[in-house]
């Protein structure tokens, strides 16, 4: 009897001794993460200078459709009549048309402002991120038109699955106080 | 203003022909060769101030009184609301502690675990979880550039502390993915003892693979193939909703084969528990011995008394426990060599590394237009040695992460080998305190009364 509550007691011993070591090494992990640790939380966004408008973002998000969708930044828009991220370079006509739009999903909407001038709407419902218009908007206009992650829709995933793939490394954490990067935003500008 | 804006525009337009031909870039479309100075360009405006940028078509002004828009940029979840998910946490803790060791009420870790699973599963969408938590952990102390957020490690520290003082409540109640496997079980087997140390193993590496992969930046495999995550989100890849029918299939006569042969976390949840202050008991006095309580337990975690004429009999424990502890070298150095083996393959996942690879192996996809990678590599004008240095530098990685996590699952199968020669005295019926997940129905079944 006597011997067997002195291995009991050894026992108990050895599994405060244990739990003690398992207390101090996550106490350890916690104060070394902790002097990294940021208060902000994190969001992906997309770098709008690095995007090579390969389309990923359409078919890669874990969301169906995908939590990308193009952006307008007004400020850059030259609200042209040829529109070349609305019209697709061997249109018929500049005109409403679909077999005349760039965008599979006629999420662009086109309104008239005065001769010779449209403003380019984007519908973020019918919006898919494929950047057709982006590489449209990019290569034959100003670039008003790109890709951001809006974080209404967006699940913020541990690590973004478009991210992973992105060819161009365009799509990193950013702080959530930060969640955007819209691009040539003139209208916070004095000098502009 | 207009005029200096112009100068600057065509001196930008220079510098950006100059470069196109530094990298020597020879393009077939006009198009493409539009896109890449355009590319430049931007690359250059990022540098200079902002107001400089230049526009192609500047913008009109308007005379008919034109409102311009702004663009619209929602705001994600507000940072208190993800502090609000940790509290919910602490109180969904607090809660099935609670259940499982004072009140003692099956019931309360059901009806918490559904709670959990609507609110941690179904509306949070199964994101952020304990479990991928491990990776953020992990990448805090490889990437310099990365710092964890505090919920992520709130998430991964709160549950591991109340493991080491009340066992596995946390997958009692507090967990959505052992909520949603915990629901379906209906007919549980149970499964022979040398089946489920093995399967048991899986864990472990799984564990060390995940923490490899989120080392060396490449992946986060334990959220990718998360099972359960498509079904919270309702949307998914179709390959991963099948995935997780699969385990809720298997989940009706395998209780819980997440949990049990897969979930890393409960390889650190299982450690803190072992040594655990106190844990969930069978029942509230002592054992009757009547045995109703092992046809409860579905995930094979209840320990029977020990038949020490067994174990005298057998009288092979020492010398057995002997060898197979000198065997446990072998084991690391078995598991070193094979972590060394693998290096090559596991490195390729990373995406840097299969490009390298891939632009050696077929130098002909360079001209391949489809490949996007490679196209999209050649045309940022990074050079070809960089990239392969890059390749290099976190193969090199690979090499060291996977022999120590080689070296670790060696030492994992020889402890568990000589766990099984290792005989402890039970008097009574027990719960496993490192499998053991707190659920409860023990205790619904045990007769005795306080």
């Amino acid at each position: 009897m006597e011997n067997n509550s002195k291995s009991q007691s050894r026992r108990k011993f050895i599994h405060n001794g244990v739990r003690a070591s398992l207390l101090l090494s996550l106490g350890a992990v916690s104060v070394s993460a902790l002097r990294k640790v940021s208060g902000d939380d994190y969001v992906w966004q997309i770098d709008p200078f690095k995007c090579t408008q390969c389309g990923r973002c359409a078919t890669e998000c874990v969301l169906n459709p995908s939590a990308v969708k193009c952006i307008h930044a007004f400020d850059l828009c030259g609200y042209c009549d040829l529109c070349g991220g609305y019209l697709k370079p061997d249109a018929n006509a500049q005109s409403t048309a679909a077999e005349n739009q760039l965008c599979p999903t006629a999420a662009i909407e086109r309104r008239f402002i005065e001769e010779p001038y449209f403003e380019y709407h984007i519908n973020e419902d019918l919006c898919i991120g494929c950047a057709k218009c982006v590489a449209g908007c990019t290569s034959f206009g100003n670039g008003s038109m790109h890709l951001q992650i809006m974080h209404h829709i967006c699940v913020n995933c541990n690590e973004c699955s478009i991210a992973r793939v992105c060819p161009s490394d365009a799509i990193s954490r950013v702080k959530a106080s930060e969640a955007y990067n819209v691009k040539g935003d003139f209208t916070n500008n004095p000098e502009a | 203003m207009r005029n200096q804006l112009n100068q600057n525009s065509h001196k930008l337009q220079a510098t950006s022909h100059k470069q196109s031909r530094f990298f020597g870039f020879k393009s077939k479309s006009v198009l493409f060769t539009f896109a890449f100075i355009l590319f430049t360009f931007a690359f250059n405006l990022l540098s200079l101030n902002l107001s400089a940028q230049k526009q192609r078509f500047p913008k009109p002004e308007f005379e008919t009184g034109y409102e311009q828009p702004s663009p619209v940029t929602p705001e994600p979840r507000a940072l208190a609301m993800e502090y609000f998910d940790v509290l919910i946490l602490i109180l969904v803790l607090a809660a099935a502690t609670y259940f499982a060791l004072k009140s003692r009420s099956r019931q309360g870790i059901l009806w918490l675990s559904i709670f959990t699973l609507v609110y941690f599963g179904f509306y949070r969408n199964g994101c952020i979880c304990s479990i991928g938590a491990i990776q953020n952990v992990t990448l805090t102390f490889f990437d310099p550039a990365y710092a964890i957020s505090l919920t992520a490690l709130l998430f991964f520290i709160i549950p591991l502390v109340v493991t080491l003082f009340f066992g596995r409540t946390f997958c009692a109640g507090a967990c959505p993915l052992g909520a949603i496997q915990d629901l379906v079980v209906v007919k549980p087997i149970s499964l022979p003892k040398w089946l489920n140390k093995t399967l048991g193993l899986i864990p472990y590496l799984y564990l060390s693979l995940a923490v490899l992969f989120a080392a060396t930046g490449t992946d986060f495999i334990i959220c990718r193939y998360d099972p359960f995550v498509g079904i919270f989100r309702m949307d998914a890849k179709f390959l991963m909703i099948v995935l997780g029918i699969a385990f809720l299939l298997m989940g009706m006569f395998v209780a819980r084969p997440y949990c049990r042969f897969l979930c890393p976390y409960g390889v650190l949840l299982s450690w803190m528990s072992r040594f655990s202050s106190r844990h969930l008991t069978i029942t509230p006095s002592k054992c009757i011995q009547c045995k109703l309580c092992t046809h409860s337990c579905p995930f094979d975690a209840i320990d029977f008394p020990t038949n020490e004429k067994e174990v005298v009999k057998s009288g092979l424990g020492p010398k057995r426990f002997i060898t197979y502890a000198l065997v446990i070298p072998l084991w690391i150095a078995l598991g070193v060599f094979v972590g060394a083996k693998s290096h090559t393959f596991l490195s390729k996942a990373n995406q840097d590394v299969y490009l390298a690879e891939l632009l050696i192996a077929h130098p002909e996809l360079r001209n391949d237009p489809d490949n996007i990678d490679v196209q999209t590599f050649l045309a940022s004008g990074k050079p070809m040695e960089q990239l392969v240095s890059e390749a290099t530098a976190i193969r090199e990685k690979f090499y060291i992460g996977s022999m120590i996590a080689g070296g670790f699952m060696g030492l994992v199968i020889g402890m568990t080998l000589l766990n099984t020669v290792v005989f402890r005295k039970r008097q009574d019926y027990e719960p496993h305190k490192g499998n053991c997940f707190s659920c409860a129905r023990c205790v619904d079944y045990c007769p005795v009364e306080k």
